[in-house]
């Protein structure tokens, strides 16, 4: 605490791709990522569930991996790409849903197996999962397990969250091979 | 006929949208909204002799600041006690800001209103609170020794003593062959949704009317709430509930002081304002639940049939009752379970403590009555040395014997009645399942390794679907468009889903067709709100019945149209047709035109209604005496009393000889909440609700010291389950129909929590031959309980004296 009277903050002006877009805004040095991507731009897929790192809600990608956007800094993710949940679906692998949503093959899954339940958490989870099955793409069901286990969901169990895991594996499989002439 | 849809399996209408960013949470709302946030107490108990609020007031950004002094009339009056009692004669509730005393860490002081969150805090930082400390009560104990007061005119800190008796305990007692008394103790732990609280409040200045968002599991309840403590003629107040982030009890509470605070202050700046929670003053200023004291004392025969059971119980209710006394009256009443208890008397004290306010969390008392009776069927057992199944099943109520009054008043005031179930039946079930009978081989083989494993069950019986009503609302649009709406909110539980299946299928249209809204009072006026696992009972019985109305004057415009008997006509995938001559027919969008005379053509199918369009009858009117325009249809359900829904569960657990580490190698579910709308959503309930339990039984504990601090008021030191934590469920379901609504369901949310910590104990006992009577237990708790062990502190269970652990008693029954 301090008895001055702060200073007018000083903005700095910050460009990001986000979702394969350069969004561009004027933003104070302490605002979180997280905040900014969903305030400054408005993208509210992205989730706040502890503001300290542990749930693992706000994860989105940096340069493809899983970051922890409410343990960032806007600034710090200046001329960085990011994917937010509302990108998933941009992914060559995307399919559109009957309801019209595109849906990358881990959104699909997560449809299919009853992955979630309110929804809060699933963002964190699609995107550490999209990100980890670009690595291991065939994981077992304990390796599928581990991979989630970082992020917190209060409705689910992870039971169904571990089964979408899986299915995103084949379906990612199966769409690869529609890729195939 | 159209394609089966209830009780299928059926993709939720929800995700999608979940999917891909388009949830729409309460803090996703309002970007022009200003930011609220507050000024909480860091002390537990003290006065407030002083706030300065000079150095924040010229924080850049910053609109308003406000104590308890500015609030005018009944915005600074102490906030209502939603669920009085007869026997909560001291009940107490705290203001939406503090007026000069505060009584646990978290209570909110001072409210912030800036352009962002950012400058509120910083505001709020800028605040100083002079205070003076009082004497802090925490814990039972403490609370329960009387000898500092939380509030200086509640007498011992007793808000509430609650006695209920059926025959005479204390003769049966005396004439019992045998008798066990058990002393058991459950901690705190709280729902922890994912997403926190949150208000958004609008005020149109121009027709002096508020919207207000909240994350709540009762819209109905905060506008009717906030309405009154505004002054504001409900008609000119909504409450709408977004997408909620999950609830588990903690959102039924209203109006939290926040949602008093946030829509008052959007009113005197007439601008937008919002408060979206944090997770730490969801930890210090929501609600906790679960803590309580229990002294039970059981008579029975050599056969191990209850005789009298005699239960005390010390309820910590925290530092305010808002909500009543719900949760120790849930304990005393559904401790009985499955069981006959023979005489039954349950006396509980509810008291205060200066933490924070204890309100229903998912099971809402019973995990913590289960845990009582579980606890005691297993020592009752073990005294006889017979099978824990062979006890459990002597005492059960049987299927011949519903519907079984206990003779005792539940939560709503009505008799504790159970309408149905199968008990002995879900108890086979079980027992295949895991395989109790070849459990002692198992055990054998694992002890040749040097591993211990423990075998554990538990049982419970689920009041759900309790009053007093919930409606549906169904229109049909000339579109084909089938809208549906019901006053209780969502937060997960697949109501888009369910509700359209239920809807699909009595009217017989495509779920594609059916649009859920829920939570929204300008839809739906009149309702309760989700909880008590009575959302599917409640607003799907009403909007079955409302489909069956819609139903019927669709059938009774389209056999005018046709000319023919209503009762020769089907619906089939939105099509009206004649059975049996199916090219005789009309599409519900259709009956909707025709049921809607117009003057006015706006579209090809507004043309066919209007006034020159066709043939009619000169002499009637265009709307008939008895009937209203518009293809829609609306009814209530409202039950005599709750259904009760049932489940038993087991688990192997193997305990490490050294490290204490608990491991759950294997968790099973046997589940009755009688015909299930959708199987997938239901087994998914059952998963959330074991894995709370799991987090109950071996991780969660809200870590107060004595001063009252919540130590671990985070999710780096509160240990909520990860996927690492949480076991595989392996589930199966009976279907024991409810006799008491139109579908034969009884409510599945809260169900997979309530017996894990019975479960648990009861495996671990197994497992080190010793009782456990405390829960959570964490590798410490087991490591310093086979130390009191081994120095003879804590007796051997009979079993491990009475035979070798290589050939033990059970199971041989």
């Amino acid at each position: 605490m301090t008895d001055t009277t702060p200073a007018t903050e000083t903005l700095h002006d910050v460009t990001v791709t986000v979702n394969g877009i350069r969004r561009s805004a004027s933003v104070p040095g302490r605002r979180l990522l997280s905040d900014f991507l969903r305030h400054d731009l408005e993208l509210t897929g992205t989730h706040v569930g502890c503001e300290h790192g542990v749930c693992g809600a706000c994860t989105v990608l940096v340069d493809g991996q899983p970051m922890r956007s409410c343990l960032m800094f806007a600034v710090t993710a200046q001329d960085h790409a990011i994917t937010t949940v509302e990108g998933l679906g941009s992914a060559p692998d995307a399919r559109v849903a009957p309801t019209g949503e595109s849906m990358n093959p881990v959104q699909q899954a997560f449809a299919e197996c009853h992955g979630l339940q309110c929804g809060f958490c699933t963002p964190g989870f699609l995107t550490t999962v999209t990100a980890y099955l670009e690595e291991n793409p065939s994981p077992t069901s304990e390796e599928a397990r581990e991979a989630i286990s970082g992020n917190l969901c209060r409705c689910t169990g992870y039971q169904n969250i571990v089964k979408s895991v899986l299915r995103a594996a084949e379906i990612r499989v199966e769409r690869a091979a529609e890729e195939q002439p | 006929m159209t394609t089966q849809m209830f009780g299928m399996p059926i993709r939720r209408k929800e995700d999608p949208r979940l999917l891909t960013g388009g949830g729409r949470y309460l803090d996703d709302l309002g970007h022009d909204a200003l930011a609220a946030a507050f000024v909480r107490s860091p002390h537990a108990h003290a006065r407030i002799v002083d706030i300065d609020a000079s150095d924040a007031i010229d924080v850049e950004g910053v609109v308003g600041i406000y104590v308890h002094e500015d609030l005018p009339g009944r915005v600074g009056e102490p906030l209502p006690l939603l669920i009085p009692h007869p026997t909560l004669t001291h009940g107490r509730t705290g203001h939406a800001l503090a007026r000069d005393e505060v009584n646990h860490v978290g209570e909110p002081i001072v409210m912030v209103v800036a352009t962002d969150r950012y400058v509120a805090e910083d505001a709020c930082q800028r605040i100083r609170v002079t205070y003076a400390q009082l004497p802090v009560v925490v814990g039972i104990e403490a609370a329960r020794a009387g000898e500092l007061l939380v509030h200086d005119d509640v007498p011992g800190n007793v808000a509430a003593h609650m006695l209920q008796e059926v025959g005479d305990v204390d003769a049966a007692m005396a004439a019992a062959p045998h008798t066990l008394t058990l002393d058991l103790d459950i901690e705190r732990s709280a729902c922890m949704p994912m997403e926190g609280k949150g208000v958004y409040a609008r005020w149109d200045r121009d027709r002096g009317e508020l919207r207000m968002y909240s994350s709540t599991q009762t819209s109905t309840g905060v506008r009717a709430a906030v309405a009154a403590k505004l002054g504001l003629p409900l008609a000119k107040v909504e409450c709408i509930a977004p997408d909620v982030g999950g609830g588990f009890g903690v959102k039924i509470v209203h109006p939290w002081p926040e949602e008093v605070l946030v829509p008052w202050a959007a009113i005197l700046l007439g601008r937008p304002v919002k408060w979206t929670e944090d997770r730490r003053e969801h930890f210090i200023s929501a609600a906790h639940e679960r803590g309580q004291l229990q002294r039970v004392t059981v008579g029975f025969d050599d056969e191990g049939h209850l005789l009298a059971l005699d239960v005390k119980l010390w309820h910590d209710n925290g530092a305010y009752t808002p909500y009543g006394i719900i949760v120790p009256i849930i304990t005393s009443t559904q401790l009985l379970g499955p069981y006959k208890p023979g005489t039954y008397r349950c006396e509980f004290w509810s008291l205060y403590t200066n933490t924070v306010l204890v309100t229903p969390y998912r099971g809402a008392g019973r995990p913590q009555g289960c845990f009582a009776m579980e606890r005691t069927m297993d020592a009752i057992a073990d005294e006889l040395g017979l099978d824990r199944t062979e006890v459990r099943s002597r005492n059960f109520i049987l299927p011949t014997e519903m519907p079984w009054d206990h003779g005792l008043l539940f939560q709503d005031g009505r008799p504790l009645k159970y309408d149905s179930g199968d008990f002995p039946a879900s108890l086979d079930k079980l027992k295949a399942l895991v395989g109790w009978d070849d459990f002692a081989d198992h055990r054998r083989q694992a002890e040749a390794e040097g591993r211990k494993v423990g075998l554990g069950i538990g049982c419970y019986v689920e009041g759900t679907g309790v009053g007093p009503y919930e409606g549906g609302h169904i229109q049909i649009e000339t579109s084909g468009r089938v809208n549906v709406s019901t006053g209780l909110t969502s937060q997960g539980q697949g109501h888009e889903t369910v509700f359209a299946q239920i809807v699909a299928q009595e009217l017989g249209v495509r779920m594609e067709d059916v649009h859920v809204t829920t939570g929204d009072t300008r839809k739906m006026a009149y309702a309760v709100g989700t909880f008590a696992s009575r959302a599917a009972v409640m607003s799907g019985s009403a909007i079955a019945l409302a489909a069956r109305n819609v139903r019927a004057k669709a059938l009774r415009i389209a056999a005018d149209a046709l000319e023919v008997s209503s009762e020769d006509l089907e619906i089939v995938d939105g099509t009206v047709r004649v059975k049996g001559a199916p090219a005789t027919s009309m599409s519900l969008g259709t009956v909707s035109v025709l049921s809607n005379p117009l003057r006015y053509a706006f579209d090809e199918a507004a043309k066919a209604a209007t006034q020159f369009a066709g043939t009619f009858d000169p002499d009637k009117p265009p709307v008939a005496d008895d009937e209203e325009p518009g293809l829609e249809g609306k009814d209530f359900y409202s039950p005599t009393q709750a259904t009760f829904a049932n489940g038993m569960h087991a688990a192997i657990v193997e305990t490490d000889p050294v490290t204490a580490e608990i491991r759950i190698l294997r968790y099973c579910v046997i589940h009755d909440c009688g015909t299930m709308i959708n199987p997938m959503i239901v087994e998914g309930q059952v998963h959330g609700g074991v894995a709370q339990g799991v987090g109950g039984a071996l991780y969660e504990r809200m870590a107060y010291d004595e001063s009252g601090q919540l130590l671990n008021a985070s999710f780096m030191d509160f240990l909520m389950p990860y996927a690492s934590e949480v076991p595989t469920i392996e589930a199966d379901h009976l279907e024991t129909p409810s006799p008491l609504n139109p579908l034969g369901i009884k409510g599945a949310g809260e169900a997979g929590c309530i017996p894990v910590s019975a479960v648990i104990a009861s495996a671990i006992e197994d497992a080190e031959g010793f009782p456990i009577r405390r829960m959570p237990i964490s590798p410490n708790d087991l490591w310093e309980l086979r130390r009191r062990h081994a120095d003879g502190a804590i007796p051997s269970l009979h079993r491990s004296s009475r035979s070798s652990r290589m050939s033990p008693k059970e199971p041989t029954a």
